[in-house]
């Protein structure tokens, strides 16, 4: 496990950082024109309403003071309200996140599924006919924009073939793999392409070391070798791969909700984007700003309990 | 006594060993000619394109795919390969300017901030890791929200989160080179800064940074689109892949055609400076030769 002052190191590392992303959502909203209370404020809003959205947000207080009474908002979970749906923004957020997190979590395994054996094959054989057309078809594969495979999808097995839903959101654990298979495997096509790349490349990389060679050379089977020495050391790179593209899979998320239809924070804001409601869309930013940086946080603690060289540096 | 006569060395220029190199590649052939042509397209789109983009032929609505419309018609008759092709105009723009903003402050700031070091260089190390905080398309359309949509505003919103993968992939290279030999030579022979950084370091120093480029290029468009799908991007009528396919979303169950064959377009696109980009990455790594 990793130690507790690596962990603590590694959190204190996570203050600076929040702070400037807190810095850019604050001055987000006041580098609209105009006056930030009637950003914040729903259309109609009477002046009373006005001087409270002022008083909360310390508006007439320097920029400063300001900021003070955003982290302070913001700590307590005091994210404003939501002029869409006229509800606090953290309980709109709160929602509509088990979608997206269920949708990002089904895209990883369906991504891992797909990349880990086809880039093991492709390793083993690398350079052969098998090896080119595997990569060829990834290549592709990179050059798809998720929506758009997510409308061949939609089109090719849920239209046509009628295999799977075209779109929404069930109600269990086990209804929403079906009723998810879709956005979950738009996603998964894209990551799985840069996914199967990297792992190919560090599993030839592997294969070619020379603790490889010399498990091998020492008779082990050709099976053990490859489960206790070469995936293990592969899996290193994939757990970092896969920690660092939360940011492609989070956009991804955003765009697939929005074609199949999924109530998720992704369509989330892309709705508050158009109904111009500024308070949701500060909200929704700072909650994809935490899911990353809590997920590169976790990357780095399974990367070091994976491998114990990396918790010298 | 007979003199040894050794052949003299060919005398080739980097540029032609670099072609010549090159051109066994056929992934970079390829790639140079799928965006020479895409070029080629966006410049002349009207010679290419069989029918007028938009003229109606209330005669031909919603056909698929045949010989005389390959790509098959629109709700209002369009041909839908003249529209991808005229669309190629907006979508190579896209890919250029959404990307060479990016890479003149981002190489500028970076070969800076890489050779001064100091306390820029860790208030840019601050400022990295809080922009990769943020999802690249969540932090560009959140951008867009505040500026309004628009192909002009998407090119800003994704120049101000792009140059700082540009800067921190030149910081990286020009913090190599700056510990070479011939920089502290430079230093001794009393060259200033600016000549050391933009004359001799930088040179050095921008191959990856290039390759990156065009892998850029690739992930342009591919944003572009979305953004053009999303609505947030280039807005109708202008003819954008991404646009084109949001205008058959409706279509999908009866006339799948008008959204999915623009989209290829996108990928021979993609694909073309995708394989540009890393056949050059190739070549530019040592023992790729």
């Amino acid at each position: 496990m990793p130690s507790l002052s690596y962990l603590l190191s590694r959190l204190l590392q996570i203050v600076p950082t929040f702070l400037l992303v807190m810095v850019f959502i604050f001055l987000f909203v006041r580098l609209l024109p105009g006056d930030p209370a009637i950003a914040m404020a729903e259309a109609k809003a009477s002046d009373q309403q006005l001087v409270e959205i002022r008083e909360r947000l310390g508006l007439n207080e320097p920029l400063p003071v300001q900021f003070g009474y955003f982290v302070r908002n913001t700590l307590t979970g005091d994210l404003g309200r939501s002029i869409l749906m006229k509800r606090p923004v953290i309980e709109v957020i709160m929602e509509r996140l088990p979608v997206t997190i269920y949708l990002s979590l089904y895209a990883v395994a369906l991504s891992v599924l797909v990349a880990a054996p086809l880039a093991l094959l492709a390793a083993t054989r690398a350079n052969s006919a098998t090896d080119v057309a595997i990569r060829g078809v990834f290549q592709v594969g990179l050059s798809m924009p998720v929506f758009y495979i997510g409308l061949v999808l939609l089109t090719v097995l849920g239209a046509k073939l009628r295999l799977f839903p075209v779109g929404g959101y069930g109600r269990t654990f086990f209804a929403n793999l079906y009723h998810l298979a879709l956005p979950a495997l738009s996603i998964a096509l894209y990551t799985s392409a840069i996914l199967m790349r990297n792992l190919r490349a560090s599993l030839v990389e592997v294969l070619d070391a020379e603790f490889v060679q010399f498990a091998r050379a020492k008779g082990l089977p050709r099976r053990v070798v490859l489960s206790r020495h070469v995936l293990r050391n592969a899996l290193v790179s994939a757990v970092t791969l896969l920690g660092l593209s939360i940011g492609n899979l989070m956009s991804g998320t955003l765009v697939t909700e929005t074609v199949f239809a999924v109530p998720g924070v992704g369509r989330l804001m892309l709705e508050a984007i158009f109904a111009r409601d500024y308070p949701l869309i500060q909200g929704l930013t700072l909650t994809f700003a935490v899911i990353v940086s809590l997920t590169f946080l976790a990357t780095d603690l399974v990367q070091s309990w994976l491998d114990p060289r990396l918790r010298q540096a | 006594m007979t003199t040894l006569e050794f052949p003299a060395p060919p005398q080739r220029s980097r540029l032609s060993a670099f072609l010549g190199l090159a051109l066994r590649r056929p992934a970079f052939l390829i790639g140079t000619g799928i965006i020479a042509a895409s070029l080629l397209i966006a410049l002349m789109p009207g010679l290419f394109a069989p029918y007028d983009p938009l003229a109606f032929d209330m005669g031909a609505i919603q056909q698929g795919p045949s010989l005389s419309h390959p790509f098959g018609t629109d709700g209002f008759g369009r041909d839908i390969l003249s529209r991808v092709l005229w669309a190629y105009r907006v979508d190579m723009q896209m890919a250029f300017f959404a990307t060479v903003f990016a890479l003149m402050i981002g190489v500028t700031t970076g070969a800076l901030v890489g050779y001064y070091g100091g306390i820029a260089d860790m208030i840019f190390g601050r400022l990295v890791d809080a922009v990769i905080t943020f999802p690249f398309l969540v932090l560009v359309i959140a951008i867009v929200a505040v500026l309004g949509p628009g192909l002009v505003n998407m090119y800003v919103a994704i120049t101000a989160v792009n140059w700082v993968y540009y800067a921190r992939l030149t910081r990286a290279e020009i913090m190599a080179q700056k510990a070479q030999d011939y920089a502290a030579a430079a230093r001794v022979l009393g060259y200033s800064d600016g000549r050391i950084i933009f004359r001799h370091l930088l040179p050095n120093a921008l191959g990856p940074v290039i390759v990156y480029w065009m892998t850029d290029m690739a992930l342009a468009i591919l944003l572009g689109s979305s953004l053009g799908y999303l609505g947030l991007g280039a807005q109708p009528p202008a003819a954008e892949w991404g646009v084109l396919i949001a205008e058959g979303r409706n279509f999908i169950m009866t006339a799948w055609w008008i959204s999915l064959m623009p989209g290829l377009a996108i990928v021979l696109t993609g694909l073309g400076f995708s394989l540009m980009g890393d056949s050059l990455a190739d070549l530019l790594r040592p023992k790729g030769r």
